[in-house]
């Protein structure tokens, strides 16, 4: 074998940037290991628990972006108890030992305490980007910290989090006489915001790209803040539906003519239908347009102005746009890429908003179409058919038909034969959540032909055993497996044993798994950590059936921060 | 083409068979067990309107319905599709998380539609709130939410930043002291001066009927009236 010297493999791993490239290349010799371990500049932990925070400063001493991912997803919805876990204070403890010259810290469904933030502030004077997703437990006095100290921060971005409101002083802190601020995102903040200050930050902040604001703004600061940065590439509104602020309007509208790089917008709220026009005005440039948090638009509004957007590729919308309204998608954005349908009162069990023709519709005009969510109250196996054959390219189909178990609407027929479509003629298919009424064998369509599948979600679903079995034993690049109400027993957990260590983690609730199921995959498992999460009291016999189920492979052992309703077996 | 069909159902049944490990007997056969078993059912004289009553309580989503689908074979796969095609749609109990929508994006509609419906000239209801065990109250505006789920992140926010809030799988909702593990039972008094269990009846109708709050606990409220006397 010729011989490298170290700083040519270096040179060459430095154009290396995927994480799993980066990971296949630490495996073909100890020297490249050691090599890649030392150059690696960000890392991704999927997992928090999965292995300890000292663990990967020992292996990548030189890391300056690390991204940690803690809680699992069905947390979004509910499913997870509150005080399971994933704190992020180990994580900056370590770091802020090891890496103080960190510059990226990313974290997702992680709990933050103020503390943290503070110990953040102050271990990482060069930190340049800071994005909380769906994060929580802390307030804005945390944030206050962050902007006082950090300062050289370039993004902070708080999707989807939820923030303690304790002040508006947070937004005076960030630094004077100016900001490196490339990129603030603080829509998800409820309570109110100081309008001289987001001014004043805003004119301040020379670089800044990238805005999403809360409702607390009105009208009349989004216009003065639009003319201070009109280089703005993605924006976020505030509220602009107060009417005392109808004044501010053609000061409004000529700010964001003055956008010409503006390709991005979302937010909205209750702004009224009045306010579309400000989308007309910059419809030509724009890629991504989230309507999804604007229930006030009505159809007719919705429509006007998607049909205008021509170069769309990226449209996040409520249901209430309707078939009628998906089919102008279709014959006007020809561009797009990614769709998601979000239901416009999820409390509402049988909604009238988009059926199956809106999505045969768009899987015929949006051919680029790769990543879909749709939301909607009725769903045809001929429909998925046909969308499986426009669509071959998507790599991400999650569908979410409102009542759980309903069949196909035309011929009553469980949805197997149409998600066996999808499965079959999306080769590069990775994600997929299905629902409707399912059987074993839409699984076996998935073992057969789901060859890429990463991500597989699964709710109400199967007759037996057999259908997670299929699964399990077919689709060999399965990494996450998420299932809950449907009668997968012991005998379909236990068969998947020596899969799961090559899996980040399996959860499964409301099915048919009893403790002593789960204490035998313990038991023949030790590199896993089997965790049964119940609330209520009762007898810990085998026979007992287990709620909720964690299963998820781990270099760190069981957890030591596990709380009374976690039991590792 | 029909060469095509043979060697791909070849093909597939090959790979049905790598992939069930242990079947006891194919999935073909299996359908034609459960047709006849339709057809006895039928000649047993079951009444449709009871067939499909029977059926709705075991579909998905129910907790009957794991146990029947494994264990026996009478709730069939050809009985369920043409019966659920035929019989009128079932009301099907809500569940938890179901459809999935992040709780982050449930708050923030109910949150622009509270604004909106405020918008509409609802006038004020400021009511007071008291806990159990803590020195002074407060007073909330009922109007500022949509929901039970905003009500308790108020007071979640007002009282105790440690209060988590625990929901239960038949709608109960208690407040939890995460510090040192009481739980709190919210009431509310209603306007015939009768103490309540919040949670139980439409939001807009408590609105209304709520005179004050109170965050009762545990131990305590078990004087409560239980759900089924309502």
């Amino acid at each position: 074998m010729p011989y490298f010297p170290d700083e040519v493999v270096e040179h060459i791993l430095g154009f290396v940037s995927s994480h799993r490239d980066r990971d296949a290349a630490s495996l073909v010799c100890h020297v490249w290991y050691r090599i890649e371990g030392l150059t690696r500049r960000s890392v991704f932990i999927s997992n928090c628990y999965a292995v300890r925070p000292e663990r990967v400063h020992a292996r990548f001493p030189c890391l300056r972006s690390l991204t940690v991912k803690g809680k699992p997803r069905f947390a979004d919805f509910n499913l997870v108890p509150a005080g399971w876990g994933a704190s992020a204070e180990p994580w900056v403890d370590a770091c802020a030992r090891a890496c103080p010259g960190l510059e990226e810290l990313r974290l997702k469904r992680m709990v933050v305490t103020d503390g943290c933030l503070n110990h953040l502030a102050h271990s990482f004077p060069n930190l340049r980007s800071l994005v909380l997703v769906s994060c929580e437990g802390f307030s804005t006095d945390g944030l206050a910290t962050i902007a006082t100290n950090c300062r050289f921060l370039k993004e902070l971005d708080l999707q989807g989090s939820q923030v303690e409101f304790r002040g508006r002083h947070w937004l005076s802190c960030f630094p004077k006489p100016s900001t490196s601020l490339e990129s603030l995102n603080f829509a998800c903040l409820d309570g109110a915001v100081s309008a001289n200050a987001l001014e004043s930050l805003v004119a301040r902040s020379p670089n800044l790209k990238s805005l999403r604001l809360n409702r607390a703004v009105p009208t009349a600061v989004l216009a003065k803040i639009l003319t201070s940065a009109p280089k703005l590439v993605d924006l976020g509104t505030g509220l602009v539906a107060q009417s005392n602020n109808a004044g501010a309007l053609p000061s409004l509208y000529s700010a964001i003519q003055q956008c010409t790089s503006l390709n991005s917008l979302s937010g909205f709220w209750d702004s009224p239908r009045w306010i579309t026009p400000i989308i007309h005005y910059i419809c030509k440039n724009l890629t991504c347009l989230n309507l999804s948090y604007a229930p006030m638009f009505r159809t007719v509004d919705l429509i006007g102005t998607i049909h205008q957007c021509q170069n769309l590729q990226h449209l996040w919308v409520l249901d209430h746009i309707g078939d009628a309204g998906l089919k102008v998608v279709a014959s006007s954005c020809l561009e797009l890429q990614e769709l998601r349908i979000f239901p416009a009162n999820a409390n509402v069990l049988a909604s009238t908003g988009v059926t199956e023709e809106g999505l045969v519709a768009v899987s015929s005009g949006c051919r680029k179409l790769n990543s879909m969510l749709y939301s909607c109250s009725r769903m045809t196996n001929s429909a998925l058919i046909t969308v499986a054959k426009n669509c071959s390219r998507i790599t991400s189909f999650r569908l979410h038909i409102c009542l759980h178990g309903s069949v196909d609407a035309v011929t009553g027929q469980p949805l197997d034969e149409g998600f066996g479509a999808i499965v079959r003629s999306c080769k590069g298919l990775r994600r997929l959540s299905m629902s409707g009424l399912l059987t074993d064998s839409v699984f076996l369509y998935i073992g057969m032909y789901a060859e890429r599948l990463e991500t597989l979600s699964v709710a109400f679903a199967g007759d037996s055993d057999d259908g997670m079995i299929y699964v399990l034993n077919g689709c060999k690049n399965l990494r996450k497996l998420e299932i809950r109400n449907c009668p997968f027993g012991n005998t379909a957990l236990l068969a998947g044993t020596h899969r799961y260590e090559a899996m980040r983690s399996l959860w499964m609730s409301s099915c048919d798994i009893t403790l002593g199921g789960c204490r035998s995959l313990a038991a023949a498992m030790p590199g896993l950590n089997v965790e049964v999460i119940s609330q209520a009291d009762g007898g810990a016999n085998d026979a007992k059936k287990v709620e909720k189920l964690y299963v998820y492979r781990t270099l760190a052992g069981p957890r030591d921060d596990a709380p009374g309703f976690v039991s590792a077996l | 083409q029909e060469d095509d069909d043979a060697a791909t159902s070849d093909a597939e049944l090959e790979t049905r068979e790598r992939l069930t490990t242990r079947a006891t007997k194919p999935v073909a056969m299996s359908a034609e067990t459960e047709r006849s078993s339709t057809e006895s059912s039928a000649a047993s004289g079951l009444d449709f309107e009871d067939t499909a009553l029977t059926l709705t309580l075991r579909l998905p989503g129910d907790p009957d319905r794991k146990r029947g689908a494994s264990s026996s074979s009478s709730c069939s796969l050809a009985d369920r599709s043409s019966l659920l095609a035929e019989a009128p749609p079932a009301p099907k109990a809500r569940v938890v998380g179901w459809p999935p929508v992040r709780s982050f994006r449930k708050n923030a509609l109910e949150n622009v539609a509270a604004g909106s419906t405020r918008a509409a000239c609802a006038p004020a209801k400021f009511v007071k709130v008291a806990v159990d065990g803590a020195p002074y109250l407060r007073k909330v505006n009922l109007r500022d939410y949509a929901g039970y789920d905003q009500l308790l992140r108020a007071l979640q926010g007002k009282f105790c930043s440690h209060f988590t809030i625990r929901k239960f799988a038949n709608d109960e909702m208690k407040l939890v002291d995460a510090v040192n593990g009481t739980e709190y039972v919210p009431t509310y008094e209603d306007k015939d001066g009768d103490w309540m269990l919040v949670g139980d009846v439409p939001w807009k109708m408590f609105e209304e009927a709520c005179q004050r709050v109170r965050l009762m606990k545990n131990s305590e409220a078990v004087n409560i009236a239980p759900r089924s006397a309502r």
